[in-house]
């Protein structure tokens, strides 16, 4: 093969995908790292690349400390109730006390951010979410990322985390491949923070064909998160967790401004209100503590997105679908249905191409909404990612190990998707996990910890034949056939990911199956993925286009088999509405109040799971309107 | 929706290829033009559509849920910091043209070079701060939430 190998050495951080957590990182470690090298290589081109490519309508994740609006601690208690307990605090609360000075300086760069005039104030949709003309977020983050890095690699595709050998355990670097040239990169770096987004496109999505890229989170978030560092040994946590959107049919566009600041609400096909009626049976699965409709009524408590999701597919189950988004009362105002499609051209231009092509005006028709097939990340209504040490102010013993973000392997950090645990960051939580993982990288080395990295020529060209073997295997067997996509030695990666979808619907609970699995279906789903595994071997690239596309795969596919363990080992139906496993139904708090853990042996791909103990904040954080329920003798 | 390329209009600059996150814009090296070679890992993102200098770029709703006959066509100017769209329905019954502001700023002038800034304090370093903090949190001199600032503790087990 004639391509190069290119060599970055003496990098101190380098990260590793450039959406709004790895440009969070690379700015911060400017200020902490005035004279280290730090490098950004990211597979995409970064003025538009991750979840927020497209633009966002509004940051979701905004304290308002500025303003008196909300304390870390607030935040802390609606997204463990939300995440029905599920949250590692520490990082919480650490995320949510600095995410604000994020949002300060995205407005000092030009971000439009809105305000609401009659107190100056942020405009606020809802409790945490502010309004925003974010077309351009992207670009305007990029920029400051840009400034402060003293190399940015576009379109390279890390494939691999580089691994020290004369320690074990510690991350060296990482390598991959050009995805226009084709010439083989390798990063020698004394830390990597990862910044690579969750995944879409692992479970088989209700679209067909050409619509198969119209999926809630970006097609380009290919779970590499989670395939670098599951590749390289480090303990994932609640990758179980997968979240399931209550969206617009087909365009999945964004539904967040339509209840909160249009105030739309749902209803079923026959015009009635259909939530409450499934809350008492509800009720009984998971518990009053988690289910309290007469709390939520009354005070600032959610009712967590998986029970909302659970009514809805409930509804349509029992043969009155499809549930309607009841926009039509909101679009008489000329102002708030201006919002309306602005939210969706600022974010999701596909659900207004939609509606135009299908002629719906939501002033006069009622929209239809729908549950999605499931997605495995980080950062919104759900919490997968590596298990990573929190601050030293905050973490308990169990949960801090030297650096803020580090994950189980040294010198490896996480921020965004990749940091397990911590939900409803979304863009400026991320960006915010980013700077926090860059101030600790900084540390890490500064303390001495990265000195006597070797990294030997035979593991760069181990991983370098391993990285272009799709292209050699085409070579090899393509013209074992006279023409066409059938090939009895190999298959191509979409092929490879219709099966992986295929097998992760029915096996582990997708859309297909109304989101339902139990033991039975998971064991026979991970001797399937076993035997996929072994196939993924004699995947085939013809091209190098094709070969971002086979190590895209390759991640979706160690993200898919570590849900099929968590789902596994967690026996218990924690988030009725994202997943039910038939055989625990029941909420199980008494068994599985805990976290999961788990660690893919590199050598061996064998899972190990274990247990990690839940803290949760107390004291006075108390709701104030809750504690009056309380007092009056509400449960 | 799946983009696709008016063959009068590309000049097969290759903006949208550099710009494509999903790297399914790509040049047709026959007709030397860009053509989306994958239109089911097409996110109808307009990053492409956006960054075409001469609106050679546009999209067609995808094939499996989208009829025909719409339109959705939009204009960014840096330079004057606003993006104008232009969305047609199907049946012609609705035309709207919607303006939204993408920078508060002359584009990019804002943007600290962080290398500039004075460097931190040894006491800084060991804080909990990040740069730009605590200023920044509050936008007065408030210091950072700790769990002792705001009375909490972290107590393992089922808590509510």
């Amino acid at each position: 093969m004639g391509y190069k190998t290119i060599v970055e050495d003496n990098i101190d951080i380098l990260v590793a995908g450039a959406g709004l957590g790895g440009t969070g990182a690379a700015f911060e470690a400017r200020y902490w790292g005035k004279n280290k090298k730090i490098v950004i290589a990211e597979k995409a081109n970064i003025d538009r690349s991750g979840a927020v490519a497209q633009g966002l309508y509004a940051i979701n994740c905004y304290m308002g400390t500025r303003f008196g609006e909300n304390k870390p601690e607030d935040h802390v208690r609606y997204a463990r109730i939300d995440l029905m307990g599920m949250v590692r605090e520490d990082l919480a609360f650490d995320m949510a006390r600095h995410v604000d000075s994020a949002v300060h300086q995205f407005e000092e760069w030009g971000l439009p951010i809105m305000r609401n005039e009659k107190t100056g104030a942020y405009l606020r949709e809802g409790r945490w979410q502010i309004m925003i003309h974010g077309e351009s977020y992207k670009p305007i983050v990029a920029e400051a990322a840009k400034k402060s890095a003293d190399k940015v690699y576009n379109r390279v595709c890390v494939t691999h985390l580089l691994m020290d050998e004369s320690k074990e355990n510690r991350v060296a670097g990482a390598v991959g491949f050009n995805v226009r040239t084709g010439n083989y990169h390798v990063f020698k770096a004394k830390t990597v923070i990862c910044g690579a987004g969750g995944a879409s496109n692992i479970f088989k999505p209700r679209s067909v064909g050409e619509g198969a890229g119209r999926v809630w989170y970006a097609p380009w978030s290919s779970g590499s998160a989670y395939g670098l560092m599951i590749g390289a040994g480090a303990k994932m946590t609640q990758m179980e967790n997968r979240i399931v959107l209550a969206r617009f049919k087909d365009g999945y566009g964004p539904v967040g401004a339509y209840f909160l600041h249009l105030k739309t609400y749902t209803q079923n096909a026959y015009g009635e209100e259909y939530e409450s009626k499934w809350f008492p049976d509800l009720q009984k699965l998971v518990g009053v503590e988690y289910l309290d409709p007469e709390a939520s009524h009354r005070t600032h408590r959610p009712i967590p997105t998986c029970l909302r999701n659970h009514a809805i597919i409930n509804e349509v189950n029992a043969g009155r679908g499809p549930i309607y988004m009841v926009t039509m009362e909101a679009f008489q105002d000329p102002h708030l249905e201006e919002i309306g499609w602005h939210n969706f051209l600022g974010m999701t231009v596909g659900q207004a191409v939609l509606w135009a092509a299908t002629d719906v005006n939501p002033k006069y028709e009622n929209p239809e909404l729908t549950t999605s097939e499931p997605y495995v990340m980080g950062s919104h209504a759900t919490g997968c990612g590596a298990w990573v040490s929190g601050p030293e102010d905050l973490s308990p013993k169990e949960y801090f190990w030297g650096y803020n973000r580090m994950t189980t392997v040294e010198g490896l950090f996480g921020c965004g998707d990749a940091a397990g645990g911590t939900p409803h960051a979304f863009s400026s939580g991320s960006f915010t996990e980013g700077r926090l993982a860059a101030k600790a990288a900084c540390k890490y080395i500064d303390d001495g910890k990265a000195e006597g990295i070797r990294v030997s020529e035979e593991q760069i060209q181990r991983r370098k034949e391993e990285v272009y073997k799709p292209l050699e295997t085409y070579t090899v067997y393509k013209n074992d056939v006279v023409a066409g996509s059938v090939n009895p030695n190999f298959i191509n990666p979409r092929q490879g990911l219709d099966r992986l979808q295929k097998l992760m619907d029915e096996y582990c609970g997708g859309f297909g199956v109304n989101y339902m699995t139990n033991d039975k279906l998971l064991n026979i789903g991970l001797k399937k993925m076993a035997i996929l595994g072994e196939d993924l071997e004699n995947v085939a690239a013809s091209d190098i286009h094709e070969l971002l596309r086979a190590w895209e795969l390759k991640h979706r596919f160690l993200t898919s088999e570590s849900v099929f363990h968590h789902t596994l080992f967690r026996k218990e139906t924690r988030w009725p509405g994202y997943y039910y496993r038939g055989d625990a139904m029941k909420l199980d708090d008494k068994n599985w109040h805990v976290l999961t853990v788990s660690r893919r042996n590199p050598k061996t791909g064998e899972y190990t799971m274990e247990k990690a103990p839940l803290y949760h904040l107390v004291g006075d954080l108390e709701d104030k309107d809750l504690a009056k329920l309380k007092a009056e003798g509400h449960h | 929706m799946p983009t696709f390329v008016y063959m009068t209009r590309c000049d097969g600059c290759g903006q949208c290829v550099d710009i494509c996150p999903s790297d399914i814009m790509h040049i047709d090296k026959s007709l030397r033009r860009a053509y989306n070679i994958e239109p089911n890992m097409c996110w109808e993102c307009y990053s492409c559509v956006k960054a075409c200098p001469h609106h050679a770029i546009d999209v067609r709703g995808y094939a499996d849920f989208a009829p025909l006959g719409h339109s959705v066509r939009v204009h960014r100017d840096e330079e004057k910091g606003v993006i104008a769209w232009h969305i047609k329905f199907r049946n012609g019954k609705k035309d709207l043209q919607l303006l939204a502001p993408i920078t508060t700023k002359p584009w990019g002038s804002a943007i600290p070079k962080v290398a500039d800034a004075a460097a931190p304090s040894k006491e800084m370093v060991n804080s909990e701060l990040l740069f730009n903090e605590p200023k920044y949190v509050r936008m007065d001199n408030g210091g950072l939430n700790t769990l002792q600032s705001n009375g909490l503790s972290l107590k393992e087990g089922v808590y509510y």
